[in-house]
């Protein structure tokens, strides 16, 4: 029997994450970029893996699953490539989230809660406790928990460790391949355009991030996702300082906004390499790369609140990167209903490298018609946060 | 009509000869430089501390820098920031003409103090000049390894030698000057070791002779270099480099190997050289991440990138002049053309005034120059072939060469942003500033072809690309810019 052939199409985390499960689910896969692999929204982000962040419902339940996939995914590729894996720097380090203000705090207390009901470990941290996991954080706080499930990954090289399992899997990778538009037979999608020539498959799954929206409509179904901005700093290497994901209790609010003017809020974290990493900014601009410094200047505010003592570290580099955005906050997985063999996964947002585990899991049982862990209705395709807009696709170049 | 505000980020013979141009065109000027004195790195001045009775006696051409120097720094239109660096340049939105916005901090960098300031000028001139050029070999990553740079920066700077005995290798005409430094300072320099052939030095400099002509101070220059090494009976050799340094904890010796002409080493030809240190160029390697911040285009050579200019010294970016080594590594003569070129017309000057014919000329003749010296002393292509798999790349990050060869030719890691992050390569404090070439060059021969075009919105992965392009302390960013001291300018 000839086997179901599959074109991913975005080598992102989330299309290497596809392509992994859909090869270990026996079937042919080929994963297409326009560029190199990982190289776009996967390589300019923290790496999160986050359940702290999110409000009990449909992406709590996906942030839950992927959370609990990460370690046997990664285990499971160690035993093939133990190298690459060494290099995703899976870090379960836990988050802690500081309240700075007395609304924020009793925010906080009712928002933890919810997600202890919803099965989320969320630990009440008095200021001893607090001082005790992070000795330089700020005295004046308001509140404190711990989420001990959230977690970090170099984010590059964990696409880079989901992909290299993929392709020894049999998967194939084309970079510098750009799809120009689709080719339909019998009312369904058949092949991809390429400079390289004509990519013929029976699904072709939308894994394209931020630009998933222009690529959907090049296929003749498009979707609205959306480019916001966030950018941040790294210092230079330090001793040991932060030892958790320290993050301000606002950054969950700015994580649910959808305004399109600047948003900062603190999330502080140290790498392996030795670095802080300090976040975070939300801007709707468009796929302007520009650097502004009064953005750099809200995020470095914001986390000298948190965290008073590190005025005098010298930041040494800043990067930028876009998020995949959709007007509802919510993924976009499954099958598009206007166009037969056009599949989608993205539409993350800043959550993409977290959820892309999750992500694969639900599409591949979606693809092969399998039940899935999770009810999969909230990230529908058909909803109207992702079709509704689309009789102005031009609004975001214009904004 | 108020003068156009011109400001001018280096103060070496480019930025210094282009804020006397445009102080004569006219202008209000604003000169920057990371030092506390002006003259770059080829005018290195002693600090005043020092009270150096005869500053000159290191130096080439002091007396008319000098003369510039005090005519420029004196003018009432003319504002000095020693000890400033640039930290950003903020590009406009498209419909605002004109340059980038320019941020800096203005205090020595060790300092707590600084203030952070803003400037919107009517055109900036960029003169940062290069740094240098270091290719890896194994054991580069120790003690009483420089730069030569670096170790001249120590002579003429600071009067400190690096060390008793050492080793001047490499290749280019800027080994001589940097060995004359060490006489002078009163190391003895066992050998200068050239790693192009006779042949390949010699085709490069004997062909169209005319054209050094134009370049009689710097052969003269040379010549005097020449001697001093020849009344020091320093051992000069060509084709012939060092391929590793050893020793405990820090350099004791080195070994050296005879070179083809592609740079592949001749088995057996190795020897070894008791030293204390080493001193080691490979050319010059262009500042080009202001440019890049303003959005300046760049053109390839095949001696590197650099900044694409006009006759009159305008790059691709409204507003934005660009002068000296950033165009190409042409020497102090041309640098100090370029710049006064791009002052007067930034100033405001007439492009067409006949004064300019002079200064075009001498931009040219430099040019030439240039590419002459990169055809004479050219990076051989079989250099790599000194790496072991544990030679270190990356200094800052320790990333060693097998590493590198690993995420390249790993299709899953092989695009330049993943390369870096997973390897580390241009990661640490230097920023990618000594590695970053050499990375690049190394990933696109062990890669082979490029792997897709640049992504819309995200910055190309150029070794080149700092949007943050000096530290910042987070406090220093956190408060803000102070004020915009030539706003009603």
């Amino acid at each position: 029997m000839k086997r179901t052939r599959v074109a991913v199409l975005g080598a992102g985390i989330v299309g290497a994450a596809c392509a992994r499960e859909l090869v270990l689910a026996g079937l042919q896969v080929t994963v297409v970029d326009r560029g190199g692999a990982a190289q776009a929204t996967t390589a300019h982000g923290e790496g999160n893996v986050l359940v702290s962040d999110k409000a009990p419902g449909p992406e709590l339940e996906l942030a839950q699953l992927s959370r609990r996939l990460w370690p046997q995914v990664l285990a499971d590729i160690a035993e093939r490539s133990a190298h690459a894996v060494r290099a995703v720097e899976w870090e379960p380090k836990g988050g802690i989230v500081v309240a700075t203000t007395d609304a924020g705090a009793v925010e906080l207390s009712r928002f933890a809660d919810a997600q202890r009901a919803a099965g989320v470990r969320a630990e009440v941290l008095d200021a001893d406790a607090l001082a005790a996991a992070e000795p330089l954080v700020t005295r004046d706080h308001t509140g404190a928990l711990h989420y001990p499930d959230d977690a970090q990954v170099q984010p590059a090289a964990a696409a880079a460790a989901l992909l290299t399992d993929a392709l020894q899997g049999g998967a194939e990778l084309r970079t510098g391949c750009e799809v120009l538009g689709g080719v339909m037979r019998a009312g369904r999608l058949t092949g991809v355009r390429t400079p390289a020539g004509l990519i013929e498959a029976d699904m072709f799954v939308n894994a394209a991030g931020p630009w998933a929206g222009e690529l959907a409509a090049r296929l003749g179904a498009p979707v609205d996702v959306r480019p916001r901005r966030g950018d941040v700093l790294v210092t230079t290497p330090l001793p040991p300082t932060v030892f958790h994901k320290v993050y301000d209790a606002d950054y969950v609010g700015a994580v649910g906004s959808s305004a399109e003017e600047l948003q900062t809020s603190a999330v502080v974290e140290s790498t392996r390499g030795g670095s802080v990493l300090v976040g975070s900014s939300r801007r709707r601009v468009g796929f302007d790369d520009s650097l502004r410094p009064e953005v750099l200047s809200g995020i470095a505010a914001k986390a000298l609140r948190l965290f008073p003592g590190l005025a005098g570290v010298p930041v040494m580099r800043a990067y930028g990167g876009f998020r995949p955005y959709v007007p509802d906050h919510l993924p976009i997985i499954g099958a598009d209903p206007r166009l037969t063999g056009l599949w989608h996964a993205g539409g993350h947002e800043g959550a993409g490298i977290g959820l892309s585990v999750g992500t694969a899991r639900l599409l591949r049982n979606l693809l092969l018609d399998l039940p899935t862990e999770i009810d999969v209705t909230a990230f529908r395709v058909d909803r109207p946060a992702v079709l509704g807009a689309t009789a102005h696709p031009a609004r975001e170049e214009t904004a | 009509m108020t003068p156009p505000h011109v400001t001018v980020v280096g103060a070496g013979p480019a930025g210094l000869a282009a804020a006397e141009t445009a102080l004569t065109a006219g202008a209000e000027v604003t000169l920057i430089d990371s030092a506390e004195q002006p003259g770059g790195q080829y005018h290195r001045m002693l600090p005043d501390a020092y009270a150096a009775v005869r500053p000159e006696r290191l130096q080439h051409g002091w007396r008319a820098f000098d003369r510039r120097r005090r005519r420029v720094l004196a003018h009432p239109r003319c504002t000095w920031w020693p000890d400033t660096t640039v930290w950003a340049l903020e590009r406009l939105a498209p419909h605002e003409p004109g340059p980038p916005r320019v941020h800096v901090l203005c205090g020595p960098a060790d300092g707590a103090d600084r203030r952070r300031l803003r400037l919107d000028p009517d055109a900036l001139v960029l003169a940062v000049g290069a740094h240098d050029r270091m290719l890896p070999f194994p054991g580069w990553e120790l003690p009483g390894v420089f730069t030569a740079g670096a170790a001249q920066a120590l002579a003429k700077g600071e009067r400190v030698v690096v060390g008793d005995r050492v080793v001047v290798a490499g290749t280019g005409p800027f080994l001589l000057p940097v060995a004359a430094s060490l006489l002078e300072a009163g190391s003895r320099v066992s050998a200068v070791l050239e790693a192009n052939v006779t042949a390949t030095v010699a085709r490069g400099w004997s062909q169209r002779p005319w054209e050094l002509a134009a370049q009689a101070g710097k052969a003269g220059e040379l010549a005097e270099y020449t001697a001093a090494l020849i009344r020091h009976r320093v051992p000069c050799r060509t084709g012939r480099a060092v391929i590793e340094a050893r020793g405990d904890g820090r350099v004791e010796e080195v070994v050296t190997a005879r070179l083809r002409g592609d740079w592949s080493v001749v088995p057996g030809s190795e020897r070894t050289i008791a030293v204390d240190a080493v001193c080691v160029t490979h050319g010059f390697s262009p500042q080009l991440e202001l440019p890049v911040a303003a959005g300046c285009a760049l053109r390839g050579s095949s001696a590197g990138e650099f900044v694409d200019v006009d006759d009159d010294q305008r790059t691709s970016c409204p507003g934005v002049y660009a002068s000296g080594e950033i165009t190409g590594i042409a020497g102090a003569p041309a640098a100090r053309a370029e710049g006064a070129l791009a002052g007067w017309v930034a100033g405001g000057g007439d492009p067409a005034a006949p004064a300019l014919r002079h200064l075009r000329r001498s931009r040219d003749q430099g040019r030439a120059f240039a590419e002459r010296l990169v055809r004479a002393h050219p990076i051989g292509a079989a250099w790599h072939g000194w790496l072991r798999p544990e030679t270190v790349v990356c200094r800052c990050e320790e990333t060693d060469y097998a590493s590198i060869c690993r995420a390249v030719t790993n299709v899953a890691s092989a695009a330049a942003r993943v390369a870096k992050l997973e390897t580390r390569a241009g990661l640490g404090p230097c920023q990618a500033r000594m590695c970053g070439p050499t990375v690049a060059e190394l990933s696109a021969r062990l890669r082979g072809e490029p792997l897709g075009r640049p992504v819309e919105g995200l910055p190309a992965a150029v070794p080149h690309h700092r949007p943050i392009a000096q530290p910042i302390r987070l406090g220093e960013l956190a408060g803000g810019p102070d004020h915009i001291p030539n706003d009603t300018a």
